[in-house]
C-alpha cells in the first residue's frame, strides 16, 4: 500500500521534524515493512496561485490558443496556454519564469505563437497530481464542507501563494508491504495507530471524529435493504445523499492524496468512496438510486445469474458468489465490483451509499473465481473491522453532501446478523514463554491495550489467572495465545530477545542412504561426470521421441493445470529428457565432450483412475486411514539418477588419440554406482527404449529387482532429440539401491591370507552371443561347487577374441583365475583341480571350449 | 710359476722385487686413471687386477720365497693390490656417478605439460550448498529429513494452517496437478495434489512420523509459477528447520539461527529478526544478517557501494518463527505441552550471497562451466 507521510501524520501525533527513514524504520520494526520511501513534489518550485484576469484567443492557428493575463499577486504575468476549460477570474497554479516542476523541467520565458509567454499554467498531469492533462488545474474556491477531513488549506487559495505549500505537494510517500494476516493496516486508520504506538505518540482515531450525531439513526425512509444469506454478509448499511451535482470537481487536495496512494480521480462520488477506503479501510460503494428496482437483498447467486461489472466483462455467476440484488436481479458483486447498471453518472442526482462487513473466505473465493482483484476484495479478503460500515458510510454521506451540493436523508438502513464477540484466554506469561524472556504482567497487558483489546479482571502486577482477551473489531485475525504474544513481542522489540545457544540434541547424522547418495554424487564427479539440475517439466512429444511403446509406465506422466510453458504440461517420468536437452545445450556451447549425470525425482502416475486427495481436519492429526488415502493421491515418485555422455570420453591430446565416448562408458558409470553402493548386482543384455537394441545392458540386484539400464541410444531417439551421435546414457532407480544398500547392514571383514598366491590362465571358446558374465559366473559356480568356492580369489577377463582362431560364430574369453588358501600354500594339483572344476562348470552351462590347452 | 722353494734356499723371484712390485702398481694406477668409462675401466680391471693381472701372478709367486720372505712380500703385493683395488673402486664410483647424471638429465621431461584426458567432474552448487547447510545442523543434532516433491493441498498448506480461501495461499504461485477428469466441478485444480510450494511440508511429515523432541532439517526441491528470470525460477530449492521440544522460546530460534550464520558466514555477524508473517509460525520473523562482505561499512556516507547487500548493510536470509501451536495441533502434538520453532532460506539466495552468483538461471541451464568453477565443494 502507498501511504503519503503526511495522511499518517494528521492522525498520529509524530513530531513532524522527524527524519521520514526513521519512520520507516519503526514501523518496519513494527511488522509493517516499508519497502520504500518516496520523496514527492521535493522539487517542485516557483508555482504560484494566480488569477486569470484577462483572455485573449489567438484563432490564426489550428488549435485554439489563449493568451492570457495573470495575476500573480505582486504583478503580472503574460502566458500563453493551450487549453480552454477556464476563464477569466479562475485561479490557476502558475508556474513563474525559473520555476522547476516534477522530473526536473525547468520553465523559462519563451517564445510561443508569436508572443512572449512569462511561465505557463500548469495541468494536474503536469504536477504530478494524478494523470489528469485533458486541461489546466482551475482551483476550486469552495469552502470547506462541515465534517470534512481539510480545514486550512481548502479555503480559497490567495493569490499569489506558494501553490506547493496551498495544495499540499511536499510530502514523502511510503509504500508499505501489508502481510495478509494485517487487513487493518491497508488503512491510514490502521498504520497510523502502529506509528502512534511506536513513537509512543498520541493518537487520533479517524473513525471516531467527524460523525454525525445520528450516526447509529435508523430510518425506515431510507432505501430498504435485507440479508438473506447470514453466512454471506453480517452487516449491510444503506444511506440516501439527495441533489447532489455529480460533476462537481473533486477537492484539490484530496486529489492529491488519492494520486499519491495510486488511486486515479473518477468522479466526485468515486472518489470519495475511495478516499475513505484508504482513510479507514471499509471499501464503500454508491449506487444511482432513480437506477435501482425495489429492495436490496444481499445474497448468494442463482443458477444462470449474470452480471455486467464496472470493467465492462459481463460474469457468470457461480452460486457460491455473494452478490446485491435488487428486482431486477444482480447489481453488485460483493466487495469485488459493482455492476455497471447502477453506477454513479454525471446525470445522477440521488446516491445511495452502501457500507457492509462481507465474509473474508467467501470475497476471496470469488474474487479468485471471477480473476476480479479490487481494492474492495483485498481488504475484505484480509479482515475488514465490522464496526466500520455505520461510520464510513456516514461520513461518505455527509462528505458528499457537502461537496457535492446535496442533503443527506437523515439515519440508515441497517441489517446485520449477531455476531459472538471472540475472546482469547491467555495465560498472563504466556509471551514471556514465547519470547524467552521475561516482560511481565504490566508490560502484556499495557501492550495489549495499545492495540486495542479489552482485558476483563485486570489480575494486578502479581496475578497469575488466565487473563481473558477481547481483540478490537478491526484484528480479526487475533484468535490464539500465540496472536497475542507476538504483539506484545514486536511492540517490546524483536531485537530485545535474547539469544540462547543450541546445545546438542542426540542426533544420528546421516542415514545411509543420504550418505550414499554424497559418496556416490563424489564418485561420478571424480570419474569425470558434471552434476546438473535440469528442468523437471516434459512435453508430450517427450514419450515419442524416446520412442517408448504404447502401455509403457513412462508414458503415465503427472499433468499440470498450469503449467509454465503450454509446450511441457507433464512432469518427467524419466530424467533422460531433461538431462538430453542439457547435453545439447553444452554441444551448441562449444563443448562437444560432454558427460553429464543428474539425481532427482521422477513421477510416475499410478494405474488406474486418478485419485482425488481427501482434505483431512486439522483440528487433529489425521488417523492413519486418512495418511494412506493422502499417500494414494499422490504419484510414486522415486529418486533416480541418470548419466548422459557425448563427443570423447577421453580427449586427445600430446598424449595421443582420445578415446570416443561409448556404451561401455554408460554401463561402466551405473556399474561405478552399483559398485559404491555395495549391492551386489549383474548386469544383463536387455533391449529397453530408448536405448540401441544390440547396446543396452539391464543392471539387476542380487534381489532379481531392476536398477536400471545403460548403454547407447537407440538411433533414432538420437535423431529425434538431435543429439550427437552415438550419445550414450543410463538411467538408475536410485531410490532402489538406496534400500538395499541400507539393508544391508555393516560390511564385514574378509580375513587377508598371506599365503602365495596361485594364477591359472584359461581360454575358453564359446559361441559368440554367449554373455561374459555367464562364462564368469559359471567359472565362480564351478570352484564353489566342488567345494573349494573359498579358494578362487578373484576371475579377471583379460582378452577377448574374435579373430580366425576362434572360430566362426565364437569368440575365445581369456581369464586369470586368482587361486589362494586362508591356511596353507596351495599344490599344484589342489590348483589344477579348482581350475578344471570352474572350466568344467563353464562348459557344461556355456559350451566353453579349452582353447590350446594351457 | 716357479717351483715351491722347498729347499729354503734364499731365491730370488723377479717379479716380487720391490720395484717391479712399483712398476705393476703404477702401471695398474695409471690404467684406472685413464679410463675414460666403465668399459674401459672393467678392462683396466681384468687387465691390472683380474686373474691374469701381473700382479695377481706374482701373489702365486710367494709361495716360491723361502719362509723368511714370504712375509715382507706377501706384505708388500697385498698392499700392492689393495691399493689397485681401492684405485678401481674409487674410478669406478667416480665413473657411475657421471653416468647416473648423464642419464638422469637425458631423461628429464618436461613435467608441467597439461594433463586433461579426462575431462574434469563436478557437483552442482545447489547440491554442495545443501549439504553444506545441512552438515551444520546435522552437527547440532539436526537429522535430515525428506518429502515428496508432488504433494497433497493438506500437507502444503491446509496442515501449515492457511485456511482454504485465505489471501495467504495466493501468495504462493502454486502449480497443481490435475486429478481425474471431470472430477470435482469439472475443476482439475481440485484434486488436492500440487507441486510444493516450500519445504514446510515436510515439517508435518516428520511431526507425524518421528518421535519428539524433535530436530530436523529438510533441504529440497519446490515449484512456483514464477516465470524464469535473473531472480527467479519456477524450480528453485529451500532448506528448513524444524525444532520441536519442550521449553523451546524465540531465544532458542535466535540462537540457532546465530550458530548456524557462524558457521556459514564466519563468526560475529550481527542478526536481527523483524516481525512478519507466514501462516505456520506465530510469532513469525523475517531474518537479515550484518552483511558479510562490508560489514556495514557501505553504509557510511562517502563509502564504496556493496554489490552483495546493496549497500544495505544487512542481508535478509530467512524467513523464521514459532511454530503455530495450529500446526502441532494438526499433527497431533500437544501445544501445552510442546512448542517449536522453524526457519527456511533459499538455497540459491544462498549461493548468491555466498557464492557470488548473480543469475538463477545459471543454477539450471546446465552448463558445465557453472558446476565446474565449484569443483567438488561449494
Amino acid at each position: 500500500m502507498r501511504v503519503p507521510l503526511s495522511w499518517l501524520l494528521e492522525y498520529a501525533a509524530v513530531d513532524p521534524a522527524t527524519e521520514p527513514a526513521e519512520i520507516a524504520r519503526r514501523l518496519t520494526a513494527a511488522g509493517l515493512e516499508v519497502e520504500s520511501v518516496e520523496p514527492v513534489g521535493q522539487e517542485i518550485s516557483g508555482v504560484i496561485v494566480g488569477q486569470v484576469a484577462e483572455i485573449e484567443e489567438l484563432t490564426e492557428f489550428k488549435k485554439p490558443i489563449r493568451y492570457c493575463r495573470v495575476n500573480t499577486g505582486s504583478g503580472e504575468q503574460h502566458v500563453i496556454c493551450g487549453a480552454t476549460n477556464f476563464a477569466v477570474g479562475d485561479k490557476v497554479p502558475l508556474a513563474m519564469p525559473g520555476a522547476m516542476l516534477p522530473g526536473g523541467f525547468e520553465i523559462a520565458a519563451r517564445k510561443a505563437y508569436g508572443r512572449i509567454s512569462e511561465g505557463m499554467i500548469c495541468s494536474a498531469a503536469e504536477l504530478a497530481i494524478g494523470d489528469d492533462h485533458s486541461g489546466i488545474l482551475v482551483l476550486s474556491s469552495d469552502t470547506p464542507p462541515p465534517h470534512s477531513p481539510f480545514t486550512g488549506p481548502l479555503n480559497a487559495p490567495s493569490i499569489g501563494e506558494d501553490f506547493v505549500e496551498y495544495a499540499g505537494l511536499r510530502d514523502h510517500v511510503f509504500d508499505v508491504n501489508v502481510t495478509p494476516d494485517k487487513g487493518f493496516a491497508l488503512s491510514i486508520r490502521g498504520m497510523a495507530r502502529e506509528l502512534a504506538i511506536a513513537f509512543a505518540a498520541e493518537y487520533t482515531d479517524p473513525a471516531d471524529t467527524g460523525l454525525p450525531a445520528d450516526t447509529d439513526q435508523v430510518s425506515a425512509d431510507v432505501y430498504p435493504a435485507s440479508i438473506e444469506d447470514p453466512t454471506a454478509c453480517d452487516r449491510f448499511v444503506l444511506r440516501e445523499v439527495h441533489g447532489i451535482d455529480a460533476k462537481r470537481p473533486t477537492p484539490l487536495q484530496m486529489r492529491v492524496r488519492l494520486a499519491r496512494a495510486g488511486t486515479r480521480t473518477v468522479s466526485l462520488a468515486v472518489d470519495i468512496t475511495n478516499y475513505l477506503m484508504l482513510e479507514l479501510g471499509q471499501p464503500l460503494h454508491a449506487f444511482d438510486r432513480d437506477r435501482l428496482q425495489g429492495p436490496i437483498v444481499v445474497r448468494r447467486a442463482r443458477p444462470g445469474e449474470r452480471l455486467e461489472t464496472l470493467d465492462h466483462v459481463t460474469r457468470d455467476l457461480d452460486p457460491d458468489d455473494i452478490l446485491i440484488t435488487d428486482a431486477s436481479g444482480p447489481i453488485s458483486m460483493a466487495g469485488t465490483m459493482g455492476g455497471l447498471a447502477t453506477e454513479i453518472t454525471e446525470d445522477s442526482h440521488d446516491v445511495v451509499i452502501e457500507a457492509a462487513h462481507f465474509d473474508a473466505a467467501g470475497t476471496a473465493r470469488m474474487s479468485r473465481r471471477h480473476r476480479l482483484f479490487s481494492d474492495a476484495s483485498a481488504r475484505f479478503e484480509r479482515g475488514v473491522d465490522r464496526e466500520l460500515p455505520l461510520r464510513a458510510s456516514a461520513k461518505a454521506a455527509s462528505l458528499l453532501a457537502a461537496l457535492g451540493g446535496g442533503t443527506v436523508l437523515p439515519g440508515c438502513t441497517h441489517a446485520q446478523a449477531e455476531v459472538e464477540p471472540v475472546s482469547v484466554t491467555m495465560a498472563p506469561d504466556h509471551p514471556d514463554k514465547v519470547a524467552g524472556m521475561d516482560y511481565g504482567v504490566a508490560t502484556v497487558l499495557r501492550r495489549l491495550r495499545q492495540v486495542g483489546c479489552e482485558i476483563s479482571d485486570d489480575p494486578g502486577s502479581a496475578g497469575a489467572a488466565p487473563l481473558v482477551v477481547w481483540p478490537p473489531s478491526w484484528r480479526p485475525d487475533l484468535t490464539d495465545p500465540n496472536d497475542l504474544a507476538e504483539e506484545v513481542i514486536r511492540l517490546e522489540g524483536y531485537e530485545n530477545i535474547p539469544v540462547r545457544m543450541p546445545r546438542a540434541t542426540a542426533g544420528r547424522g546421516l542415514t545411509p542412504q543420504q550418505r550414499l547418495r554424497r559418496t556416490i554424487g563424489s564418485a561420478l564427479a571424480g570419474a569425470g561426470y558434471v552434476e546438473v539440475i535440469s528442468s523437471p517439466f516434459a512435453s508430450v512429444a517427450d514419450a515419442d521421441r524416446l520412442q517408448l511403446p504404447a502401455g509403457d509406465p513412462r508414458r503415465r506422466a503427472p499433468r499440470l493445470v498450469n503449467p509454465i510453458r503450454d509446450e511441457e504440461p507433464l512432469l518427467r517420468t524419466t530424467l533422460l529428457p531433461g538431462l538430453l536437452r542439457v547435453l545439447n545445450r553444452n554441444v551448441g556451447r562449444g563443448f562437444a565432450d560432454v558427460a553429464l549425470f543428474e539425481t532427482g525425482l521422477v513421477f510416475l502416475q499410478r494405474p488406474g483412475e486418478l485419485p482425488v486427495a481427501p482434505v483431512p481436519p486439522v483440528d487433529r492429526a489425521p488417523t492413519e486411514a486418512e495418511q494412506v488415502k493422502l499417500q494414494a493421491a499422490l504419484p510414486d515418485q522415486p529418486l533416480h539418477l541418470s548419466v548422459v555422455l557425448a563427443g570423447n570420453r577421453e580427449q586427445s591430446g600430446w598424449w595421443g588419440p582420445g578415446r570416443a565416448a561409448s556404451f561401455e562408458d554408460a554401463i561402466e558409470a551405473a556399474r561405478d554406482v552399483l559398485g559404491v553402493s555395495g549391492v551386489p548386482f549383474d548386469v544383463r543384455a536387455a533391449q529397453h527404449e530408448p536405448w540401441h537394441p544390440g547396446r543396452c545392458a539391464a543392471l539387476y540386484l542380487e534381489s532379481g529387482q531392476l536398477a536400471g539400464y545403460a548403454g547407447e541410444l537407440h538411433p533414432r531417439v538420437v535423431q529425434a532429440f538431435a543429439l550427437p551421435p552415438r550419445t550414450c546414457a543410463a538411467e538408475l532407480d536410485l531410490s532402489l539401491i538406496e534400500a538395499a544398500a541400507a539393508a544391508r547392514g555393516p560390511v564385514q571383514a574378509r580375513p587377508v591370507s598371506g599365503y602365495p598366491v596361485a594364477t591359472q590362465d584359461v581360454a575358453l571358446v564359446v559361441p559368440a552371443d554367449v554373455p561374459a558374465a555367464d562364462v564368469e559366473a559359471a567359472l565362480v559356480a564351478g570352484v564353489a561347487d566342488a567345494g573349494e568356492g573359498g579358494l578362487l580369489e578373484a576371475v579377471r577377463l583379460f582378452d577377448v577374441y574374435t579373430g580366425e582362431q576362434a572360430g566362426e560364430g565364437s569368440k575365445s574369453l581369456a581369464y586369470t583365475l586368482r587361486f589362494r588358501a586362508p591356511d596353507r600354500t596351495l599344490t599344484a594339483e589342489e590348483v589344477t583341480e579348482a581350475r578344471d572344476a570352474a572350466v568344467a562348470e563353464a562348459a557344461r552351462r556355456t559350451g566353453a571350449v579349452l582353447r590350446g590347452g594351457s | 710359476m716357479s717351483a715351491p722353494n722347498k729347499s729354503f734356499d734364499p731365491v730370488q723371484v723377479a717379479t716380487l722385487a720391490p720395484d717391479e712390485v712399483q712398476r705393476m702398481v703404477d702401471a695398474a694406477l695409471a690404467a684406472v686413471a685413464a679410463a675414460a668409462d666403465l668399459d674401459e675401466l672393467k678392462a683396466a680391471r681384468l687387465a691390472h687386477a683380474g686373474d691374469r693381472a701381473p700382479i695377481t701372478l706374482a701373489n702365486a709367486e710367494i709361495g716360491a720365497l723361502p719362509p723368511a720372505a714370504r712375509a715382507e712380500a706377501g706384505k708388500r703385493v697385498g698392499a700392492a693390490r689393495s691399493a689397485v683395488r681401492s684405485a678401481l673402486a674409487a674410478r669406478q664410483d667416480e665413473l657411475e656417478t657421471e653416468r647416473d647424471a648423464r642419464v638422469l638429465v637425458e631423461e628429464t621431461a618436461d613435467v608441467t605439460l597439461p594433463w586433461d584426458r579426462l575431462p574434469a567432474g563436478a557437483r552442482h552448487p545447489v547440491t554442495t550448498v545443501a549439504e553444506r547447510l545441512s552438515d551444520v545442523f546435522v552437527g547440532m543434532g539436526y537429522e535430515v529429513a525428506e518429502g515428496p516433491e508432488v504433494e497433497d493441498e493438506w500437507y502444503n498448506f491446509d496442515a501449515l494452517n492457511f485456511p482454504p480461501d485465505h489471501p495467504a495461499r495466493e501468495q504462493y504461485d502454486t502449480m497443481f496437478v490435475a486429478g481425474p477428469e471431470g472430477s470435482a466441478a469439472n475443476n482439475p485444480a481440485k484434486s488436492g495434489v500440487l507441486m510444493r510450494t516450500h519445504t514446510s511440508p515436510v515439517q508435518i511429515r516428520a511431526m507425524l512420523s518421528r518421535p519428539l523432541p524433535l530436530y530436523v532439517v529438510s533441504p529440497g526441491k519446490c515449484y512456483r509459477t514464477d516465470t524464469l528470470d535473473a531472480t527467479h525460477s519456477p524450480v528453485f530449492h529451500q532448506i528448513e528447520l524444524l525444532a520441536v521440544d519442550e521449553g523451546l522460546t524465540m531465544a532458542d530460534l535466535r540462537g540457532a539461527i546465530t550458530a548456524f550464520v557462524d558457521a556459514m558466514f564466519g563468526e560475529g555477524l550481527r542478526t536481527r529478526l523483524r516481525p512478519d508473517f507466514f501462516p505456520f509460525t506465530e510469532p513469525s520473523a523475517d531474518v537479515s544478517m550484518e552483511c558479510h562482505v562490508c560489514r556495514g561499512a557501505s553504509t557510511r556516507p562517502g563509502a564504496d557501494p556493496c554489490r552483495v547487500c546493496r549497500s544495505q548493510g544487512w542481508i535478509e536470509i530467512a524467513g523464521a518463527g514459532m511454530v503455530n501451536p495450529r500446526v502441532l495441533v494438526a499433527c497431533g502434538i500437544d501445544p501445552d505441552r510442546y512448542s517449536g520453532f522453524a526457519f527456511g532460506l533459499g538455497i540459491e539466495r544462498t549461493l548468491m550471497i555466498r557464492h557470488g552468483v548473480t543469475d538463477i538461471r545459471d543454477t539450471v541451464e546446465g552448463d558445465v562451466r557453472f558446476s565446474r568453477a565449484f569443483g567438488m565443494e561449494a
